[in-house]
Order: structure tokens, then sequence, then C-alpha cells
């Protein structure tokens, strides 16, 4: 059999990240275009914070939604990633080799499951509990942040062991050779070891948890108020875009968009602090 | 001595006590589902259409339409995703262009559904006339999960040993050789784990499927027909309150489809594993 | 020899494939594109058009009716864009965008105020409903009930049904604590299921799980919605750019015949008499 010259392939998977790249582009391009003739015509300050948000009179303050968007993202990551996790090192670290192979696919029919059922069982379960419990409307910013931070889990979870997994055992044995217990061995080597491929799923898990939407416009209540505590229902702002966008035309519409470039630009900032304080740490080895 | 040991036992309590934690809500999560979707799945609900609007009859339209939607979108994103990584992890040099990349590609794992869809909407649907369809879906859908998959199977690619490399370019493989025999095949339970991920969302996404796949409520016949997938059509029984117990069939049919997809894929890589002889 | 993976099959035949797969998708959909018909826009009637869809296939096969959801405004636009051939409303007052469009009724939908079970009150006037949906009334002894918030439920901004709900008691401003659901369903179970919630929807999904309270006295029967009297009651237009064409016709004629209001009477709509 022929095999291609290097150079071929290389052209090829060129081309093919280029692609790949250019339909990534292409979204961003679209969300901006669309986005930013509105923020010229608004103005940055009162859309991101003016807290009026009434398309019908010209109003289109976003501050609540981004509000409750962090507020949001927050809680899920606090609730879903330590959990996915410790789940993650146990089970990579601690547990019988076989307790892997059951608990992973199992994890991942959890990922298969459509983000409206989690939304349908926040609202039928979740959000009477935290009424009953806790007082308020129920369906608020804590039943997001649950739902949300269940819905991560897999993400965490997968990627965690995978990353840990990929860790070489020779660390490990290492470690223990200089006398250290196991705890100490995953404590100081395997985790620093494995560390950005945990970032990485934290990372996506964080990504997920704010680009959620159907699950969020069931369980959040969706009041376009500033939200003052958890208990309070709140609006995010991808809630805001998917109740609207089937409606809006327009400005209205634009005003849409440009939540999106919102989106995008929080993403980024999240992305930069998470990327940085990696290199930061990384910045003391070898 | 003593308190490291203490230290250790309490350590692993904790974490067994997170995973513990972490199982019992999927179990809840799953149970919950079938308990009340499982009586619903006869022969007749999976393989007879529907009547009298969702409240009577069948959803094979609708998994017929997930499982195509899915698939497609997977074929399309796989070698772009995989092709992607590969090149970003063997063929470029760590650069700023390699770290802007990979910084774009989390951005736009973040970006939220919703705005695939209308992306999808406005660019295949209403742009490149497609209509209401598979195809427009499917593209979209693509779309929606490429970072996942480049990140994924990156990460995959990254974590196979330079050593193995060195070795093989060493008894004189090309490059391309080396990725296709020892690197892809050792990263290939990552990129799966991707794969998977991946086909779990795409078959949950309801925002953007609505606004590119549309919701007919019939068997497609042909790449342009629109689909109705299982999480949508979940989505408009338990909205519209027309019939939560079909609405929760259709949940449980869909939670039985993705444990079907994941034991078929686990299956093939442990076959696959096998072979190699590890 | 042992068989290779499908990851290891040369580029050019998985691209091959993949055209070839793709290439095999497309034959039928060009053909049949001349007598279809899609229609597009309201989701509370999209069931009953759906319905009404399936009826007109048994009799009428070679035409193939199609139905998407989105919401009244992406009927309309829908309908304006040639999207679709028919666009589906539902709507108390038409907005200037669709003055291009022929309107078609064909049925009529009561909104019904539901509040919990377990609410004592069971009768309000339209105004005390303005005033609870506007902020001025937040607590339910306000109005001869306990001590307890009231949690006001509405729907999105676009929905056929809250604009209509508004235009009727009279054009107000939402309170910004109001929770918004974005379906009928959602709004019956969040209602269902908060002791002190006050909600309105489409008066055929009305159920065990919620209590409709009087209006000015009145219930929300079929009765009264036909003889004028209880005033929340909005039409269903099935809208197109201009005359509809043959096959739409014939659709829209079906849905207006005897069979076809029949069928939607049967789910709970009023007929569009």
């Amino acid at each position: 059999m022929k095999a291609p010259s290097d150079k071929a392939v290389e052209r090829i998977l060129l081309g093919v990240a280029c692609t790949a790249i250019l339909c990534l582009i292409a979204i961003a391009a679209f969300i901006f275009k669309e986005g930013l003739p509105f923020l010229a015509k608004v103005g940055p300050g009162n859309f991101l914070f003016s807290s009026d948000w009434r398309p019908d009179s010209g109003r289109y303050g976003i501050l609540p939604m981004i509000a409750s968007s962090l507020w949001v993202t927050l809680g899920a990551l606090v609730l879903g990633a330590p959990l996915g996790m410790a789940g993650a090192v146990f089970l990579s670290e601690f547990s019988p080799p076989g307790a892997v192979k059951v608990v992973k696919p199992a994890i991942e029919l959890l990922a298969g499951i459509p983000s409206v059922v989690f939304g349908f069982i926040g609202v039928t379960v979740l959000a009477p509990l935290i009424r009953r419990i806790a007082g308020g409307p129920g369906l608020s910013l804590l039943a997001a942040s649950i739902v949300l931070g269940v819905m991560i889990l897999p993400t965490v979870l997968s990627i965690s062991i995978d990353a840990l997994g990929a860790v070489p055992q020779g660390y490990r044995e290492g470690a223990l050779a200089l006398g250290a217990t196991r705890w100490q061995a995953v404590r100081m080597v395997v985790l620093k070891a494995a560390r950005s491929g945990l970032l990485a799923g934290t990372i996506l898990g964080m990504g997920r948890a704010i680009g959620e939407t159907m699950a969020v416009i069931m369980v959040a209540g969706n009041t376009v108020k500033m939200p003052s505590s958890a208990l309070d229902s709140g609006r995010t702002l991808t809630a805001n875009i998917a109740l609207e966008m089937g409606y809006a035309t327009g400005m209205h519409r634009r005003a849409l968009f440009a939540t999106g470039i919102a989106l995008f630009v929080v993403i980024m900032i999240l992305n930069a602090f998470a990327t940085a304080s990696l290199k930061r740490r990384a910045g003391g080895r070898r | 001595m003593n308190g490291r040991r203490i230290g250790q036992r309490a350590a692993v309590a904790v974490l067994g006590c997170a995973t513990l934690l972490t199982l019992a809500v999927v179990a809840f999560v799953i149970g919950f589902v079938l308990e009340k979707g499982l009586p619903q799945l006869s022969l007749e609900f999976l393989l007879s259409k529907p009547r009298n609007m969702g409240k009577e009859g069948g959803i094979l339209p609708a998994i017929v339409g997930t499982l195509l939607l899915s698939s497609m979108a997977i074929a399309v994103a796989l070698p772009l995703g995989v092709g992607t990584a590969v090149y970003l992890a063997e063929y470029t040099r760590e650069s700023r262009f390699t770290r802007a990349l990979r910084f774009g590609t989390d951005c736009l794992a973040g970006i939220p559904s919703i705005i695939f869809g209308l992306f999808g909407y406005i660019f295949f649907v209403t742009t490149l006339r497609m209509g209401w369809s598979l195809l427009a879906g499917a593209l979209t859908l693509a779309i929606m999960v490429l970072p996942t998959l480049i990140r994924t199977s990156e990460e995959a690619i990254r974590s196979v040993p330079r050593s193995w490399r060195e070795v093989s370019l060493s008894v004189g493989a090309t490059r391309w050789e080396t990725v296709l025999k020892v690197v892809l095949p050792s990263a290939l339970p990552g990129i799966v784990t991707g794969v998977m991920l991946s086909f779990g969302r795409s078959i949950g996404e309801t925002a953007a499927v609505i606004f590119t796949a549309g919701s007919s409520f019939r068997l497609p016949r042909g790449g342009f027909d629109s689909v109705r997938t299982m999480a949508v059509h979940f989505y408009i029984l338990a909205r519209e309150g027309i019939s939560t117990e079909k609405a929760y069939g259709t949940a449980a049919a869909l939670v039985l489809s993705v444990l079907a997809v994941n034991a078929l894929t686990y299956g093939l890589m442990h076959r696959f594993i096998a072979r190699r002889g590890r | 020899m042992s068989q290779k993976p499908s990851a290891t099959r040369p580029p050019s035949q998985r691209v091959l494939a993949f055209i070839l797969i793709t290439l095999s998708l497309f034959p039928e959909s060009c053909a049949g594109r001349a007598s279809s018909v899609t229609l597009a826009g309201s989701t509370a009637f999209q069931p009953f058009a759906e319905k009404l869809a399936d009826e007109y296939d048994a009799a009428h096969p070679e035409i193939n009716v199609t139905v998407q959801g989105g919401g009244s405004a992406v009927g309309i636009s829908a309908a304006v864009n040639g999207a679709a051939q028919i666009g589906m409303a539902d709507l108390v007052e038409l907005p200037p965008d669709a003055k291009v469009l022929t309107a078609f009724v064909v049925a009529r939908d009561g909104i019904a105020v539901v509040v919990n079970p377990s609410c004592r009150i069971s009768d309000l006037s339209m105004t005390r409903i303005r005033d609870i949906y506007m902020g001025s009334v937040r607590n339910w002894k306000e109005l001869g009930g306990p001590d307890a918030a009231i949690t006001v439920v509405s729907r999105e901004a676009g929905s056929g049904t809250r604009s209509s709900f508004e235009t009727i008691l009279g054009h107000f401003d939402l309170t910004d604590t109001a929770i918004i659901q974005d379906s009928n369903g959602t709004v019956r179970e969040t209602v269902a299921d908060d002791a002190g919630a006050i909600g309105y929807l489409s008066y055929g999904l009305v159920d065990r799980k919620v209590k409709a309270i009087r209006v000015d006295g009145l219930p929300c029967t079929t009765e009264l919605i036909l003889a004028g009297k209880y005033r929340l009651v909005r039409p269903i237009y099935f809208l197109t750019l201009g005359e509809p064409s043959p096959a739409a016709k014939g659709f829209i004629d079906f849905a207006l015949g005897p069979e076809g209001q029949a069928s939607i009477e049967a789910d709970g709509l009023l007929p569009a008499r």
C-alpha cells in the first residue's frame, strides 16, 4: 500500500484544521456582525450596566442577566467541579480497577440525558423542595445551580479520569518509592501532573454551564429583576436570548446578538483567567 | 507516620463519599426517568407513528430522526476534529498561534447552543435555502460539537508519551505512519470519550435542533426533510402539557438509546484494544 | 491479516465515502416539493395543526403537509419570507408586519386564569388581575386571602397568549418580579406547585392540577366564550402571503370545513365561527 508522503498528509491536515477553524470563525463573525451595530448605536455602557430591560420601550439593559449568569455558573462549578474531580481521583487512584469500567459508562449515560429532562425534573422535584425548605418561589438561581452542577458532572468527571489516567504510572511509583503514602503521591505528584487535563475538564464544564439554555429557562424563573440572593429567581443571558429570539426583530434581535457578544466576552475572560493561572503555576517548574 | 495514615484514610473517605454522592445523583436522575417512562415503552410505542397529537401511538419518527441527525453530525465533525487535533499536536510547534487557537476553541465550546441554532437558521436554513432539514440540523450540530472534539482529541493525543513517537520514528516510520499506527490507536480511548460526550450532547440538544431541523413529526425521506428528535418531542409534549406519560416514555427511550450507543462504542473500543494485544 | 480499524483508512477514501453517503440522501427531496405545504408558527396550535395534517394526509396522500413550531412571530416572518406557505399565529392583534398577509381565522381559544387548588380565591375582576400583574397588589391578603406573597407567573414577551392577555386586560407593564415560563405546560406546572401562584394559559389545558378562577364573575366555559361574555379569548390565524397556493388553499379549506373544525373542537379549542 502506498503511504502518502508526509508533506501531502501535512497539507491535508492543514486543510482540515483550516476548515474547522473557519467554521468556528464564521460563528464568531456572525455574532459580531449582527450585534456590533447595536452596541454602536445604544452604547455598551447602557447595555451592560443598566438594569432596565424593556425592549418594547427601547430599553436594553442586561445587567441583571449578567449577574444571574455569573451566579448560576459559579454555583454550578462550586457544586459540580469538586464533586467530579473528587470522584475522578477516587475512581482512578483508590478504587478497584473494575469500578471505573462500571461507573464511567453510567456517567456518560447521564451526559446523554437531554437538558430539558433535567429542567423538567428540576421543576417538578427540585423547585418545590427548595420552596418547602428555604422559602422563596423555588424557581431560583439555587435550583439552576444544582441542575447545572449535575449536568456538568459527566464532563468534569470523564475528562478528569482521562487526565489522571494519562499520568505515567512511573510518577506514582517514584513517589511511593520515596516513602509517600498513596494519598500523598496523588496530592503532590499525580494531581499536579494531570493539572492541564483537569483544568480542561473544568473549563469545558464551565463552558457547558454558561451555555446551557433549556434547563435554566425551566428552573430559574426568568424574572428580569436583579437577583439579590440564591433563592431569588433570575434570568441568565442564554435564557434571555432563547425566550425572545423567536419573536424579536430589528433592534430587539440585534440586542440579543449583542447579548451573544457579551457571553462570548465573558467566556473569553474566564478562559484567560484559567489559562493564566495554569501558566503561573507551571512557571516555577523545570 | 500515623498522621499520614490518618490523613490518607480521611482523604479516601471523603473522596469515596463524593463518588457515592455522584453515583447517587446519577441513579436518582436515571431512576426517575425510567420509573416514569419504562411502563410506556411497548413495541407499539417504539415502532409506530404518533396519532392524535401525540396522545396515542408511538414515536418512531422521532427515534429515526434522532439517530440520523446525531450520526450525521458526528460523521462530519469527527474527521474535522481529529484531523485538526492531529495537526495541532503533531505538526505544529507550541506557539502563540496554537495557544490562540486552543483559546478560541475553548471559547466556542461555551457559546450557547441557541446561538448555534440561530446561526444554523440564518445561514443553512434561510441563506443556503436548505429549509428546516436534516442537513441543516446535522451541519449545525457538527459545528457545535467540533470544539469539544478538537479539545478532547488533542488532550488524548498529547498524552501519548513522547518516547513512543521517538521510538517509532527511530525505526524508520514517517511522521504520518507514527501518527496512524502509534499515536492515534493509543489516544483512541480519549478520543472515544470526546465522541461519546459529543454524541450525548447532540442527542440531547433541543434549542439548536428546533431552529434548524424543525419539528416535523414525519419519517424523513431525504436529507432535506425536517425531522423531530426525541429530545425535541419530549420538550414539545412536556411544554404544551399534552401527555406527560408519553413525554416520560420518550425520555426513557432516549436514555436507553444513549445506553445502547455507549455500550456499542465501548464494546468496539475494547475489541480494538484487545486485538492490538495490549 | 488483521483488520484495520476505520481510523486508518486513507483520508481520501473516507472523504469519498462521506460524499457518497451525503449524495444518497438527496434524491427524494427535490421531487415532491411542488406539492408540499409547510406551516410554521404558534406552538400552542402546532399539535392541532399536526393532527389536521395527519387527517388531510389520509385523504390526500400526494400532498405533503409539514408543521413546524417556533412561535407566533416566527409564523408571521416565515409567511412573509416564504419559508412557510402558511403561518400560524395566536394573537388578538396582528402586528404591523403582518399587514401584507391574508388572514384566515381557523379557531378560537379561551385564556383561563388559574391559581393553585389550595388557594381560597375563586373570583377576581379584570382590574384586580391587572393590578396583580402590574405589581400594585403583591399579597393575597389584599384580596381577602391569607397573608402570603403572590407569585405572578407570565409568558415570554413574544408569546401570542401573553400579548393577547395583556392587550385584553388593557396594555400594562408586567411587574419585573414576574416569573416567566415559556409554555402553557410549564405555567401549569409552576402554578400547580406553588400555593401562592397565579397564572394564565390556554383553557383547553386546564386540568385537576390547577384551579381556574372566575373572571368578573364568569367562569371560562365554551358557552360563555361563544356567547361573547367571557372576554379573555384570542383567535388563531392561518396567514398566507397574498392568495394561498392551490395546495395551501386545499389545506385551509379542510381546516375550515366540518371535519377540520370537529377535530379542533374535539381537543379543546373553539371553532372559528
